[in-house]
């Protein structure tokens, strides 16, 4: 399953690596691979490359690719940075009037300054946290031969598979007051009441490092494989010890892919939104800040918090790409994969000099043990979730593990028909947004990959905008923008309508989509659609016959990501669904809400499931193409 | 069959092609030889269709093609790195080119087949183009360009990933295949010796110029200016004086010593008496004399040249005047070995001579470093002379 992720997520180059001969401009490989990071870094190196004068290759149709970007550049305009300066605007309204008060307000008020505050350092924190987790986890599956590596290597991105939502009341069911592990503890210590209480920052830096770590791992894991090993080897022969190695090689040429990481956690964890809302009590972040001055009808209120948590991403954003801009490196067109020290077997030469002597025997097992141990721990959650599914409401109440199964929970799912509305409005809502995601993305990296046009690095700004953007964000700027009816400046009432939830879905997942397009399209050389128009193909052939099964199998796999990312979708989805349009994560809440925890962990496991289901067939399909 | 009229590519501030005139032989095969960076490969790519000259014209049978997109000029293109589909198998990516030119159906297989016969790879079609070697993807990027059956073949540097053995025999394989075909070829290539291997002319250029046109002979032994003797070839250029002027033929002194050679003046060379010039003569040309203990021994072997030299009815006057230099090479340059390099069939020494250092090529027992030795032009050669100040920037 890390495969699929891997391509899509992390936007692993999907093209076969066996068509070498035909791609030793295998540019973006590692800066396609860092991703949303480096979005406008590579940006900029494709801007690069199409201005170097080898292969600025321009189709004789300059009108037709200028509309085309005209047309996708004023699209997003619309649907990503008008709503937000809509937002903008209401921040700086007042009574009628421009004014700065409602800022005023915010810096006067110590809870709001504690929400950023306590925003800020919860990102860092899980930053942190997560790279502590998921680097040397990176380097135990990719540099140590062990029992059971491949296997638990593929386990070791399992916390993807869970929805932020789904993640949280997992880890209330497990160390929760009333949680398994936390009873078993109590149990066994013989306590009156639970050891710990899983709430405040405590328990959201917790969630945050399970579900986030694996940016890292995947990010880690990828640059690893793509680092060539005769840098290693280079840096052995000129003396440099393992870890004078590790400290001026290795990570130096890991940066991007560190750096790349360190922004999709920070991102996300500053939007994070499902744990600090179920579990920071008294605790608040901007994201639940905003989420309770919108439930208050303070909506200036909401709309400044809005502008701000959006403007330190945004800031964030701008920062780690110049970092990353500065130190791109591309992979070396060699290829060559990493050797691993194998155990007890003799360690072959490379891997020898690059890393030491391999790990002897019990090392070995040892490190397998470790890792097994570390797998186990991670699918917990996901074992806790099943197991709970299989609770009937009301028949747990004080025991250790639940006294009855059954599946009653998954038959009223799907005999129910107000149950199973969730499950198809999710597959429904998830299927539109994400078609649209793949259209736009073809065209957009295309355009900007391949069709040099004035706007391209506008384009390109605002495909990677909708990154530093939280759900809650979106989902308050769309709520604002299209609330009221006047064609005129572009707003229609979409809230309340069955629009406005695949919107919001198309607009978080255009990055991501987009990305693997970018990739997919910077994979190929561009001598290929030359070689295409040589032989007398038109512009429509070509794009039919070489560029779309090219791109294919990286805008697949992107595609399938944003699918299951907006089938549990969570953030936006709670400010702007209706009762009649409600997704899974909406129901999930909801039957939590009515302590039904067997109905909510029913429908947490259809969600895994169906992500599972598409990674799988992601897996297959992306993999055979991969095959060729 | 093919004219570049004054064309010109400018890349923002750089000009990568500089009015550039050149005309294609129907059938023949003809090299854009130069150092990377010097317009060869924009020169290509602006025949091919991948880029607009930024000023002038292309004729292609007497017909402006240079609005025409590269889709519907019809020429073949193998590319540097072969540009294979990697998606689509061998008969796949021949056929690509038929299929999109609208070629009916059942002649596809028939005509697939046919063009991978061409390039030794019948029976190939089934293969992935990932499982071909270095040299089958080359030769079906060749197949593949060949299948539609252009009037022209465009190369960038199809050889150069290839090793060095392969590439050598591919490169022989190539010419017979295009000559048999009857198919006119443009080839683009850094490397002279591939260039003399393959083709009819050569056109050699520099910073965006064309420097010369012609023959790999042509090319060799009379080269336009001074970077395209040192580019094709070493040579070494010696400052001169022009003695006595013959048609186009010259009697040059060599700075600082006795020894005065006759050569072919070059375009703008001066031409009165006391010009100042830069002689360019080959390793190859010159004879290496070791002198017998130092100044005594120099006199001997000027004065056994100058017997030669001297002597009635010999070859050199002969070559020259079929070159249209009159006179003979009088007299030796006289310099010591710096050092010497064995390089198989010769050894080459580095001489400091004339105030310059120069090389010669010899035998290995010819001298040591340290010896003081004469050089003199090999009879029968042919030197040339350069105006002082020409660099070789323009031709």
């Amino acid at each position: 399953m890390r495969g699929p992720m891997g391509e899509g997520g992390v936007g692993r180059p999907t093209a076969p690596d066996a068509a070498a001969p035909g791609m030793t401009e295998r540019a973006g490989s590692l800066d396609g691979m860092t991703s949303p990071a480096t979005a406008g870094a590579t940006t900029a190196n494709a801007a690069a490359r199409s201005g170097s004068r080898r292969w600025s290759f321009r189709f004789r149709r300059p009108s037709g690719s200028v509309l085309l970007g005209m047309a996708v550049t004023l699209l997003l305009l619309w649907l990503v940075l008008y709503p937000n300066l809509f937002v903008l605007a209401d921040s700086l309204r007042l009574d009628g009037r421009f004014t700065l008060a409602n800022y005023v307000r915010f810096l006067r008020s110590s809870a709001e300054l504690r929400a950023l505050w306590s925003s800020l350092w919860i990102s860092a924190g899980s930053v942190v946290l997560s790279a502590l987790i998921g680097v040397p986890l990176a380097f135990l599956f990719s540099r140590y031969e062990f029992p059971g590596r491949r296997v638990l290597g593929a386990l070791a991105g399992l916390p993807v598979l869970l929805p932020p939502l789904v993640g949280v009341i997992a880890f209330l069911f497990l160390y929760g007051e009333s949680g398994f592990f936390t009873r078993g503890v109590q149990l066994l210590l013989g306590l009156d009441s639970p050891p710990w209480r899983l709430n405040g920052p405590g328990a959201i830096l917790l969630v945050h490092a399970y579900t986030m770590y694996v940016y890292f791992y995947m990010f880690t894991s990828a640059g690893l494989a793509r680092l060539d090993d005769t840098h290693a080897e280079a840096a052995a022969a000129l003396g440099a010890s393992r870890w004078t190695t590790l400290r001026r090689v290795t990570l130096p040429m890991l940066a991007p892919a560190l750096g790349g990481a360190s922004l999709l956690v920070f991102m996300t964890s500053m939007g994070s939104f499902s744990a600090p809302y179920i579990f920071g009590g008294g605790f608040r972040v901007l994201s639940t800040q905003i989420f309770a001055s919108k439930l208050n009808n303070d909506l200036a209120m909401a709309a400044v918090e809005t502008v701000i948590l959006a403007a330190s991403s945004i800031v964030f954003l701008i920062f780690l790409q110049r970092y990353e801009a500065g130190r791109a490196y591309t992979g070396t067109a060699k290829g060559l994969r990493a050797n691993r020290g194998r155990v007890g077997a003799e360690p072959d030469e490379g891997g020898d000099v690059a890393r030491g002597s391999a790990p002897g025997r019990w090392t070995a097992r040892l490190v397998g043990l470790v890792a097994a141990a570390f797998v186990a721990f991670l699918l917990l959650p996901h074992a806790t979730v099943l197991l709970v599914s299989f609770v009937p409401q009301g028949t747990w109440t004080i025991e250790l593990l639940p006294p009855v199964y059954s599946l009653e929970n998954y038959r009223t799912i799907l005999s129910r028909p107000d149950r199973l509305v969730p499950i198809v409005n999710s597959l429904r809502m998830a299927a539109i947004a994400t078609t649209a995601n793949v259209i736009l993305a073809f065209a957009a990296a295309y355009l900007m990959v391949r069709r040099p046009f004035p706007g391209r690095g506008l384009l390109g700004a605002l495909v990677i905008l909708p990154w530093a953007l939280p759900g809650t964000v979106l989902a308050i700027a769309l709520a604002t923008t299209f609330s009221a009816h006047e064609p005129w400046t572009g707003r229609f009432v979409l809230v309340g309508t069955a629009a406005i939830l695949p919107l919001a879905y198309f607009i978080r997942n255009i990055p991501l989509v987009t990305r693997a397009a970018l990739t997919s399209f910077r994979q190929f050389d561009p001598a290929l659609e030359e070689a295409a128009a040589s032989l007398g193909a038109s512009w429509t052939t070509t794009v039919r016959r070489v560029a779309l099964p090219l791109v294919l199998p990286g805008l697949a796999a992107g595609a399938l990501l944003a699918f299951v990312t907006a089938l549990g979708e969570f953030v936006a989805s709670i400010l702007l669904y209706t009762h009649r349009t409600r997704p899974i994560s909406i129901e999930i809440l909801s039957q939590l809400r009515a302590f039904d925890f067997g109905a909510a962990a029913a429908y947490s496991v259809f969600l895994i499931v169906l992500m599972a289901i598409v990674f799988v067939i992601g897996f297959r399909a992306v993999g055979e193409e991969g095959m060729q | 069959m093919l004219k570049l009229e004054s064309v010109s590519k400018r890349f923002g501030r750089t000009d990568a092609v500089i009015d550039l005139t050149l005309e294609l032989e129907r059938g023949e095969f003809l090299t854009l030889l130069g150092p990377s960076g010097c317009g060869k490969t924009t020169t290509l790519r602006m025949i091919a269709g991948f880029e607009a000259p930024t000023a002038g014209r292309l004729l292609l049978d007497g017909r402006d093609i240079t609005a025409v997109p590269p889709q519907r000029r019809g020429f073949g293109m193998v590319f540097q790195h072969y540009a294979l589909f990697p998606h689509l198998d061998v008969f796949e990516n021949v056929a690509f080119g038929l299929r999109a030119r609208g070629v009916p159906k059942a002649e596809i297989p028939a005509r697939v087949e046919r063009a991978l016969e061409l390039v030794d790879l019948g029976g190939y079609g089934k293969r992935k183009v990932q499982e071909l070697s270095g040299g089958q993807q080359q030769r079906v990027a060749l197949a593949r360009a060949l299948a539609p059956e252009p009037p022209l073949i465009l190369l960038d540097e199809p050889l150069s990933n290839l090793d060095a053995a392969l590439r050598e025999r591919t490169r022989s394989e190539l010419r017979a295949l295009l000559k048999r075909l009857g198919i006119t070829a443009v080839f683009v290539t850094h490397d002279q010796e591939e260039a003399f291997a393959l083709s009819d002319r050569i056109a050699l250029m520099e910073s965006g110029r064309l420097q010369q046109v012609g023959s790999p002979e042509a090319l060799y032994h009379v080269p336009a200016n001074p970077f395209v003797a040192s580019f094709l070839g070493r040579a070494n250029f010696l400052p001169a004086r022009v003695e006595a002027v013959n048609g186009d033929g010259a009697l040059c002194r060599v700075a600082g010593g006795g020894a005065v050679w006759s050569a072919r003046l070059a375009q703008g060379a001066g031409r009165a008496p006391g010009e100042p010039v830069r002689l360019m003569v080959r390793p190859e040309s010159l004879v290496l004399v070791r002198l017998e203990g130092g100044a005594d021994g120099s006199s001997d072997a000027t004065r056994s040249d100058g017997g030669s030299a001297g002597g009635a009815g010999t070859g050199v006057e002969v070559a020259l005047a079929s070159a249209g230099v009159g006179g003979a090479h009088a007299g030796a340059l006289e310099g010591t070995v710096l050092d010497r390099r064995f390089a198989g069939a010769v050894t080459y020494y580095r001489i400091q001579a004339a105030g310059v250092e120069l090389m010669a090529a010899g035998q290995a027992g010819d001298a040591r470093p340290g010896d003081r030795v004469a050089l003199r032009p090999r009879t029968g050669t042919v030197l040339h002379a350069f105006r002082e100040s020409d660099a070789g920037a323009d031709g």
